[in-house]
């Protein structure tokens, strides 16, 4: 799989444990046991969605040994949302313009 | 003229849908999205975008290639072929948009409404996983409640 910082985002978030983790997070910094909470999953199993996310830089742990709080990061997420705004953009920008253009393509052809 | 809105749906796990009306017959509407010199008029996505180039060979096995130019010169070019040319209703084609995306097979349908036309675009993705990618991309307004309070999340960061 492609490793670019764009992809690696992408592939954080096509899961929705990880969404759940990232939308529990943008509340605050958590520990993993209290992440573990909410789901029916074991420690290590968050643990692992969590080095997922580490990876794409979503997600960064405290220096603290025993507790290691884990707090978002949306840097990358800022650039997902560009690109995000610019695809839904495109058709929403298109269509409206082939409003109007029909509306000239009515007019031509009434006039022959 | 009223404006209307696209509604998008996923009619599979590997789908992506989105319906439109537009107010003109479907004739005119089939026109506009399949030949050359309506398409270089309207399907240019953000202002300031232009489309140098717009290639279409309208027949079963016919190629098309369309190259966008952005504002800062920067260029994307997607290339694919029909599969299926059914005029006024129907169009069955594969998009390439390059080697960092799976290939897709679009079907766009046409439907007389009145004196209005509904086109429901439908992109079919090779794998879930392909549709998942795009669909964080934004493609869909995302029912997922999580994915929901992530985006409330995103539009707080503000620009």
């Amino acid at each position: 799989m492609a490793d670019d910082p764009l992809s690696l985002t992408f592939a954080a978030l096509a899961d929705p444990t990880r969404r759940a983790i990232l939308a529990r997070l943008a509340e605050g910094a958590a520990t993993v046991k209290e992440l573990s909470a909410p789901f029916a999953m074991s420690g290590p199993a968050v643990s692992k969605h969590l080095k997922v996310l580490e990876r794409a830089g979503l997600v960064v742990r405290g220096r603290d040994a025993q507790w290691r709080p884990c707090t978002l990061d949306a840097t990358p997420l800022r650039e997902v949302s560009e690109w995000t705004d610019g695809f839904r953009r495109f058709w929403d920008d298109s269509y409206r313009r082939l409003d109007a253009y029909l509306e000239r393509m009515k007019e031509q052809s009434d006039d022959h | 003229m009223t404006t209307e809105t696209s509604a998008w749906t996923t009619p599979s796990d590997v789908e992506l849908a989105v319906t439109r009306t537009f107010d003109a017959p479907q004739h005119l509407v089939f026109e506009a999205f399949t030949r050359p010199e309506h398409i270089v008029h309207w399907m240019l996505g953000p202002e300031g975008w232009t489309m140098p180039v717009c290639e279409v060979d309208l027949r079963p096995g016919g190629q098309w290639h369309m190259v966008w130019r952005r504002a800062d010169g920067t260029e994307l070019a997607m290339t694919g072929s029909y599969l299926e040319v059914t005029p006024f209703a129907r169009l069955v084609q594969t998009e390439s948009w390059g080697d960092d995306w799976p290939e897709t097979v679009n079907t766009t349908t046409f439907t007389s409404s009145g004196t209005r036309t509904v086109v429901v675009q439908t992109t079919k993705f090779p794998t879930p996983e392909a549709r998942e990618r795009a669909m964080a991309t934004g493609m869909t307004s995302g029912a997922d409640t999580s994915y929901d309070r992530l985006e409330t999340y995103l539009a707080s960061l503000g620009a």
